[in-house]
């Protein structure tokens, strides 16, 4: 699905992913952990194309194509998906009305009709249950003055609908109660398929408790310093990051 | 990304006016320039009584003595008054008694523009008078219009067969002294068109004018006037478009609405005129003045406008509210790109009691262009309880254009309250990026943004026309966005 090989990125003069490895196989969850400022969030956004970053070294491998020769909006015809940590509010446009451009804009590249309104609608609906999100919602300007819980729900929901292979999930917990946490997670576990694939991004275990990876990698200094399986994640839990600093920052001195 | 969002700027932006091509058709053409003989010219052309020549050449003696207006925050060349043609009429060979005789070449013409004259082939329920240069080639619908009391019909017509009607009103909201181009107007108007409604009598369809420039050097000078009467409801469309000249073209209207007790008028234009190259050159001057007033209790008139096109525009539509409770309504998106000036707004003047007011305006600018709101707000001192709300938002897109709000109230009396509200914003690269790994490509994005940042004026057009609307604005930032 997805591998990367010694990617590098800074932004302006500053380096900020080291060299990072990693190979996501169909099917496969992985949670991306890390202390603050380690490159977590500059690793989803390098996959998914944003341009403040500056790809200094590596390859990524997407399905095949070299992703990082692909723009951004062909990323994401391809099949990437970032759930934004910070959604953008769009004034006078429709969660329902982007959804449309969107996913067409998608059939297009692949070579598929527009949906009609009637085909659209019965696959919101369907998409709706999934995640349990209002219509009314849905009906709102685009993030525009939704809770930090409504966004995050609209996120999954838009990632139902555009049906992606491999969704990066950037610290889509942040700022949620536990409730919200609970219906996000429920919303991923109903997307996750033999086929598609999961790079979740986090700072807390607490997320991984209901979306649960098959493998755990903490980020630090830009590197990928230590993978295991969920139990990592709970190691970090119960001794803090503070071990994995020490035993990094001892191996470089 | 500020360098490959300038290339996608440029890209947009430069996308090619869709309407700019030329029919060859004769005219019947007045000679270049301006004096009483031109005006007695198109009178006698015309046909016209002689109150409508001797209001013509009153209207002419005025503007001699007027000076051309410098305040709006506009600039073009002065304009050369006697170089330009006043009156151009494209030749018809037999002067057509029904729909089907028109001239082909003046047909396929508006067929091309996307206006069908055929009533067969109507898509929808728009009853259409199609102007070409200085004349009325076609009004559709008529007979079914006049089944319900409604007259739809050229200015000329109006003045021939319903020469009352015009003489009562022509010039009761805007007089011709009113300002240096509705001087112009009163003096060399040539067609138009003219609405009625009778008393109780909701109009069944949309009204609508078309408005072509096709000949060279000339200038026009329509006129239209409607009449709602007491508890009637009418829906009025304009647009426009012309041919791609290396040279300015004058386009000087000036539209009257009246609206009687319990009378609503709602009015829309989509005014696309060439808007002139990249490099700024050509284009029409669009200066118009626009005026309706809620003459009886409870009257409403509605202004919505979409405004694309032109190199110059300067207009105003206003409500003049001096029935009791009566609202006027002004919605705008105005679109400026490349070397574009547009000076707009509304004023509403509340004289009645209770009267309600509500502006909403849209500016969005690109390219070098300069995009003004300018508008009044006057509360007089009988109008108690008068309200208004203003909102004025810009959209610049790029760093070399310019957004400008003016803003004047002036009240007289203090019960009223006026509310103003205004934000300028750009499209941010965040909002970009998102649309982008959604797949929206950069153009897709823009254009969503655009249309929601004007939907709540395109919310108010008629349905027929929303969408096309709604092409118009992409098409028209087409290369200038990022």
């Amino acid at each position: 699905m997805l591998k990367i090989e010694n990617l590098q990125a800074r932004i302006e003069e500053k380096e900020i992913l080291r060299g990072i490895n990693l190979d996501i196989k169909p099917g496969e969850v992985h949670a991306i952990m890390g202390p603050n400022g380690s490159g977590k969030s500059t690793l989803a956004s390098v996959l998914a194309g944003r341009e403040d970053y500056e790809v200094t070294g590596g390859s990524v491998d997407f399905l095949g194509k070299d992703l990082l020769e692909l723009s951004p909006e062909d990323r994401a015809k391809e099949g990437l998906f970032l759930a934004f940590q910070y959604p953008v509010e769009i004034p006078g446009v429709s969660t329902t009305n982007f959804m449309k451009t969107a996913l067409n804009e998608k059939r297009k590249y692949h070579g598929l009709d527009p949906l009609d309104a009637a085909q659209f609608l019965k696959l919101m609906k369907e998409k709706m249950k999934l995640v349990q999100i209002d219509q009314a919602l849905l009906s709102r300007s685009l993030n525009e003055g939704f809770s930090g819980g409504e966004k995050k729900r609209n996120e999954i929901f838009q990632m139902a609908m555009l049906e992606p292979k491999l969704a990066i999930l950037d610290e889509t917990d942040s700022g949620l109660d536990i409730d919200a946490l609970r219906i996000v997670a429920n919303g991923v576990n109903q997307l996750r398929s033999k086929d598609n694939s999961f790079l979740v991004v986090t700072h807390y275990q607490r997320l991984l408790e209901y979306i649960v990876p098959d493998y755990v990698h903490v980020l630090y200094k830009g590197r990928i310093v230590k993978s295991g399986t969920k139990d990592l994640a709970l190691e970090l839990e119960e001794r803090g990051y503070d071990f994995i600093k020490e035993e990094v920052d001892q191996a470089i001195a | 990304m500020p360098e490959q969002q300038d290339d996608i700027l440029e890209e947009i932006t430069s996308s090619e006016y869709k309407y700019g091509f030329v029919t060859n058709i004769e005219a019947d053409e007045a000679p270049k320039g301006l004096s009483e003989d031109t005006i007695r010219f198109i009178s006698a052309k015309k046909n016209e009584p002689v109150w409508m020549l001797e209001y013509r050449l009153k209207a002419f003696q005025h503007w001699q003595k007027m000076e051309e207006p410098n305040w709006a925050n506009v600039i073009y060349p002065t304009i050369n008054f006697q170089d330009i043609i006043y009156y151009s009429a494209p030749k018809q060979k037999v002067s057509p008694k029904s729909l089907d005789e028109i001239d082909p070449e003046l047909r396929n013409t508006f067929e091309k523009l996307g206006i069908s004259l055929n009533e067969q082939k109507r898509l929808t329920g728009v009853a259409v008078d199609a102007v070409m240069d200085s004349i009325s080639v076609a009004t559709t619908f008529k007979e079914e219009l006049s089944k319900v009391g409604v007259i739809f019909c050229s200015m000329s017509e109006a003045i021939q067969e319903h020469g009352e009607l015009v003489k009562k009103y022509l010039g009761s909201v805007v007089p011709a002294t009113d300002n240096y181009f509705t001087a112009l107007n009163a003096a060399v108007f040539s067609d138009g068109s003219f609405c009625y409604i009778p008393k109780g009598v909701r109009c069944p369809m949309e009204l609508s004018t078309y408005f072509r420039i096709n000949a060279k050097n000339t200038g026009q000078f329509e006129r239209t006037l409607i009449v709602a009467e007491e508890e009637s409801y009418v829906s009025y469309l304009e647009g426009c478009t012309a041919p791609m000249r290396d040279e300015n073209q004058l386009h000087a209207a000036v539209v009257e609405l009246i609206a009687k007790e319990k009378a609503e008028i709602k009015y829309s234009t989509v005014q696309n005129w060439y808007p002139g190259d990249k490099e700024g050159k050509g284009g029409i001057y669009n200066f118009v003045t626009k005026r309706g007033i809620c003459a009886g209790d409870h009257a409403k008139i509605s202004w919505t406008q979409v405004e694309t096109g032109s190199s110059v525009t300067w207009k105003y539509p206003s409500v003049i509210l001096k029935g009791d409770n009566s609202i006027g309504e002004f919605y705008s998106v105005a679109v400026t790109n490349n070397f574009q000036q547009a000076d707009t707004g509304t004023k509403m003047i509340h004289l009645g009691k209770n009267t309600r007011s509500r502006i909403v305006s849209k500016g969005i600018s690109a390219g070098k262009s300069n995009n003004s709101y300018r508008g009044l707000v006057n509360v007089a001192k009988n109008a108690t309880n008068a309200r208004n709300f203003s909102q004025c938002d810009s959209l610049l897109l790029g760093d070399k254009c310019g957004a400008h709000t003016f803003p004047y109230i002036e009240v007289k009396n203090n019960t009223a309250v006026v509310e103003h509200e205004a934000t300028t914003s750009k499209i941010g690269e965040d909002q970009i990026f998102y649309c982008n790994q959604r797949g929206m490509d950069t153009e897709t994005a823009v254009a969503l943004i655009i249309n929601g940042f004007a939907k709540e004026v395109m919310n108010q057009l008629p349905m027929e026309f929303a969408v096309e609307a709604q092409k118009l604005l992409a098409i028209s930032l087409e290369g200038s966005v990022g």
